[in-house]
């Protein structure tokens, strides 16, 4: 067997362990030397007419070299996605529109300069009315935009009339209004950039997910080709789809290096990025699910409210996601599903881990539940009757989406068995007999996701061989192979340097430590797609395979010639790293054979692939919470979180149950802790991490992975993507849990975060209505 | 003022602000940028070094509380291991744990998680599982979930189970 599927440590780790990495702000490059340092004023309200920005007095702080406001600022605005008027500056002009928008940049020679400088920068404000509730965003005559007329961004599909439905015929049904959360990406590493213009090229460094879409979106900006823009990504700490795009911080520093004719840098505070770094999910839920008495769910309806934040960017998008995916894992005859867009003057959003896949789960699991509660059945007893059989064709679901492959009855019951639900239940309840305080909730969700999506994509690779050169001495001048391999992935803690490496080393056969993989610089490799979506493996990592095997053969015909033997009779040994004679095996060359001959040819070994495909994959699974509610004191503690992930065939399970277990982490997080909260004014709560309760170590279990693979007949590795796939299924099971934990109390249904006051608020409230009713 | 301080066995000079934090001096003052900044109200750890061998958060300590003290960073954490053993490219026990047991996955947390693991295993080197999550409050990381950052802990104490050496 060869090194594929198997546990390989990574090849990144001894470099980030000892010398802690380079992030954007560890950058040393020449090129930056002598570089200012940008710190942002940004806006004290949610909203309010810009009056004026006075910057007389910063001029004059230590170390000031420039002030610029907005109407210094000549660069085309930021078009609004999917309604362009719904316009952004870099810098705000007339009006402003969430707190922590930028409204002023001041250069200083040192960075704790700026901080000083700034903050004497005075901003007069002219408050108006904030909009903080994306439902009352819908119909207040409160504009952000009052040229456009209303606060609606975009609609897709039709909300439900008051005509009949298919609900109307089912002999049950449930409604509930649901929310999903506002959260911060939180990367541990916050946004940062740096600007160099050298010999009329742009040099960007910026800590992103995507350095050629960067590239591509520089050069538009600043009317120049892709070819007078490099962009760098250094190592980054975390993306989590909050840097996909580039802020308006970011897309300002080339303005700001042109105008003072030195280089940039950029280095947020944290609490400026819990302000004003995109966020995540913002959706309102009304969901109505219904069925029969004995658990089949006929028909099921989701109408989402998108909050988009003050200016619509990705997560205007996102809704349609949320759409695609509503039918979830089940056999629904009817689902229908639509959304409105609304802007709110609150940090805009953007994609965040699953973008907008783990609303669509989060709805209709609860939504699952629900159902169950109402026709009186085992809520793993209803998914068992309504999941989706095991299929290996594609399927279309009734929401137009088309499945690659799946088991999802496998994933259900490898997810109980390994949960030992059974048992469970049954303590749950020898503890509601005892009448224990303590609670037992137990929470089940079953998911389907879509990576590479929304249809398949594009992503480039190159593998060059060339021979080492032996060291003094040594027999015939070469000692085996190197070999480069560039990719337009992006990796920033997925470990694709070691994914790709193995890929090429099994398909070379070549030892892994002879191969360096390249990325995040767009002057080394030509284009790409960066790292999103859980696109890397499928995308980036079929087109490793696949230059690979176009080095092959290129090597077969240098091999050829070497052996002097005709092209078809020339074989590759991957297992020995040969190539031979068919029929006489003994008579071999090395890679480093042929690598050194096609080099004397003048034609080094090497090959580009684009890899394109036409399809998504749906990796899905189910995951199984265990939850214990304090019921005298609403305290909740997460016990257990069982995951059944199914992303297809496993390349490297050290990296896969890493990434599943980072979005467990983040999923729990949602369901318990983590919410982007504002008051009436539009003034944030949790602009810190002392407020923003980002979950530690000491408020998580370990969790239990269990393991499935069906492979995807997509691309040839049967890889679908895993990095979201944690993130999807915990967040339901989890509230799940916390609402079955407080079911024997009366209670329905709670909303997430499922913090203490919330759940010892909604138990209180049984306690007066028990009160209220004897 | 001028301070004076040891950063990885060598002396180091520096005329700072009295505000000036640790963090920054080692950062840009002394070019160590291994140490990392991930927050403004010292909760995320990731600036977590060694002072006189036991962890502190550089964001809250500042340069001027480090004249006359021991400094140790990750860029130094090695050459502790390394004293005596003559392999250059020896890591730390620590360092080694976080590696075999996939412990770290973008890296920004990494330099602070290792620093408190160090101080941590110092004073409790046998910790159970909750007492390293607890030990570990501090130290925020968003990738891994943790869950392998605490089988480091327990891999680097000797105590992960033999069973499972190879994490499932």
């Amino acid at each position: 067997m060869g090194i594929l599927g198997s546990r390989v440590l990574r090849v990144e780790d001894p470099r980030l362990l000892t010398d802690g990495g380079t992030y954007c702000a560890d950058v040393g490059d020449r090129r930056l030397a002598g570089a200012v340092h940008a710190a942002y004023v940004r806006s004290s309200v949610a909203h309010a007419r810009l009056l004026a920005v006075d910057v007389e007095a910063a001029r004059t702080c230590a170390g000031v070299v420039d002030v610029v406001v907005g109407a210094d600022v000549d660069l085309a605005p930021i078009p609004g996605w999917f309604n362009p008027a719904m316009v952004r500056t870099h810098l705000a002009r007339d009006r402003v529109r969430f707190v922590g928008e930028p409204v002023a940049v001041v250069l200083t020679e040192r960075p704790e300069q700026g901080e000083d400088a700034a903050e004497a920068v005075a901003v007069e404000y002219e408050p108006l009315p904030p909009l903080v509730d994306p439902m009352a965003a819908l119909t207040s005559e409160v504009r952000l935009f009052p040229e456009v007329g209303t606060n609606l961004v975009c609609e897709f599909g039709a909300p439900a009339g008051d005509g009949p439905d298919a609900l109307d015929d089912c002999e049950v049904v449930v409604r509930q209004r649901l929310v999903n959360p506002r959260v911060a990406a939180c990367p541990l590493e916050v946004r940062s950039s740096a600007a160099a213009w050298v010999d009329g090229r742009l040099h960007m460094w910026c800590s992103t997910q995507n350095p050629h879409g960067v590239r591509g979106a520089l050069a538009m900006l600043y009317g120049v080709e892709d070819a007078d823009v490099a962009v760098v990504a250094p190592d980054v700490g975390g993306g989590f789809g909050a840097k996909i795009d580039l802020h308006a911080e970011d897309l300002l520093l080339p303005w700001l290096a042109r105008r003072c004719g030195r280089p940039v840098r950029w280095l947020e505070t944290r609490s400026e990025n819990l302000q004003a770094m995109v966020q995540g999910r913002a959706q309102v839920h009304d969901v109505a699910m219904g069925g029969r008495r004995d658990g089949t769910i006929e028909a099921y309806r989701l109408s989402i409210v998108q909050d988009a934040g003050a200016y619509p960017t990705m997560g205007a998008y996102l809704p349609m996601m949320t759409r695609s995916m509503a039918a979830g894992t089940y056999a629904i005859r009817v689902v229908e599903a639509d959304a409105r867009v609304v802007v709110t003057t609150t940090p805009p959003i953007g994609a965040y881990r699953g973008a907008g896949r783990p609303e669509a789960t989060a709805a209709i699991e609860r939504a699952v539940d629900l159902f169950a509660a109402e026709v009186g059945m085992d809520p793993a007893e209803v998914r068992r009757r309504n999941l989706l059989p095991r299929f290996a064709e594609p399927l279309t679901t009734t929401t137009g989406e088309t499945y690659d492959c799946g088991d999802y009855p496998a994933a259900l019951e490898r997810a109980l068995e390994a949960a030992g639900y059974q048992e469970l239940r049954a303590e749950q309840r020898r503890r509601r007999q005892r009448g224990d305080h303590v609670a037992l909730g137990i929470g089940i969700a079953a998911y389907v996701e879509v990576t590479a999506g929304p249809s398949g994509g594009s992503e480039f690779a190159r593998v060059q061989v060339r021979p080492r050169p032996a060291p003094a001495g040594g027999p015939d001048g070469v000692d085996g192979v190197d070999v480069v391999v560039g990719t337009g992935s992006s990796p920033h803690g997925q470990g694709l340097d070691t994914a790709f490496a193995m890929l090429v080393a099994d398909g070379l056969g070549v030892p892994i430590e002879r191969i360096e993989v390249r990325h995040g610089d767009t002057d080394a490799v030509p284009r790409g797609g960066g790292t999103m979506g859980s696109r890397s493996l499928q995308l980036g990592g079929s087109a490793v395979r696949a230059a690979a095997d176009d080095v092959i053969e290129r090597a077969r015909r240098v091999a050829a010639e070497l052996l002097e033997a005709a092209l078809d009779d020339v074989e590759h040994d991957a297992g020995a790293g040969t190539f031979r004679v068919v029929g006489t095996p003994a008579v071999t060359r090395t890679w480093a054979d042929v690598a050194a001959a096609a080099d004397s040819q003048g034609a080094p070994l090497a090959a580009d692939h684009d890899f394109q495909v036409e399809h998504p994959t749906y990796p899905f699974g189910v995951h199984v919470a265990v939850v214990e509610v304090d019921t005298e004191t609403g305290d909740i503690r997460l016990v257990r979180l069982v995951a059944c992930d199914d992303a297809g065939r496993i390349l490297n399970p050290l990296l896969a149950h890493g990434q599943r277990h980072g979005g467990l982490a983040q999923g729990a997080a949602q369901a318990l802790y983590e919410q982007v909260a504002f008051d009436a004014h539009g003034n944030p709560l949790t602009a810190t991490f002392a407020d923003y309760p980002f979950i530690s170590a000491a408020e998580l279990p370990s969790f239990e992975l269990v393991d499935l693979e069906t492979p995807t007949w997509v691309n040839a590795l049967g890889a679908k993507g895993i990095g979201e796939s944690g993130t999807i299924g915990s967040t339901p099971a989890v509230h799940n849990a916390v609402c079955d934990a407080l079911a024997h109390l009366g209670i329905r249904h709670v909303d997430m975060p499922c913090t203490p006051a919330t759940v010892w608020q909604a138990i209180r409230e049984t306690g007066r209505m028990k009160h209220q009713r004897s | 003022m001028n301070i004076t301080l040891s950063v990885n066995g060598e002396e180091r000079s520096a005329d700072v602000e009295p505000r000036r934090l640790l963090v920054h001096l080692l950062r840009d003052d002394f070019g160590l940028t291994g140490t990392n900044v991930g927050c403004d109200t010292s909760s995320c750890g990731a600036c977590t070094v060694l002072m006189d061998g036991e962890s502190v958060k550089s964001c809250t300590v500042l340069a001027v509380q480090a004249d006359g003290h021991d400094v140790t960073t990750i860029e130094g954490l090695a050459a502790t291991a390394r004293a005596g053993d003559g392999d250059a490219t020896a890591l730390h026990p620590v360092q080694q744990a976080f590696h075999e047991q996939h412990g770290l996955q973008c890296g920004f947390c990494t330099p602070g998680m290792v620093m408190a693991t160090v101080s941590l295993l110092k004073e409790n080197p046998h910790p159970s599982e909750a007492e390293v999550r607890l030990g570990l409050e501090g130290n925020l990381c968003r990738c891994t979930g943790y869950h392998n950052i605490v089988r480091s802990v327990l891999a680097a104490a000797g105590d992960l189970p033999k069973s499972e050496e190879v994490p499932a």
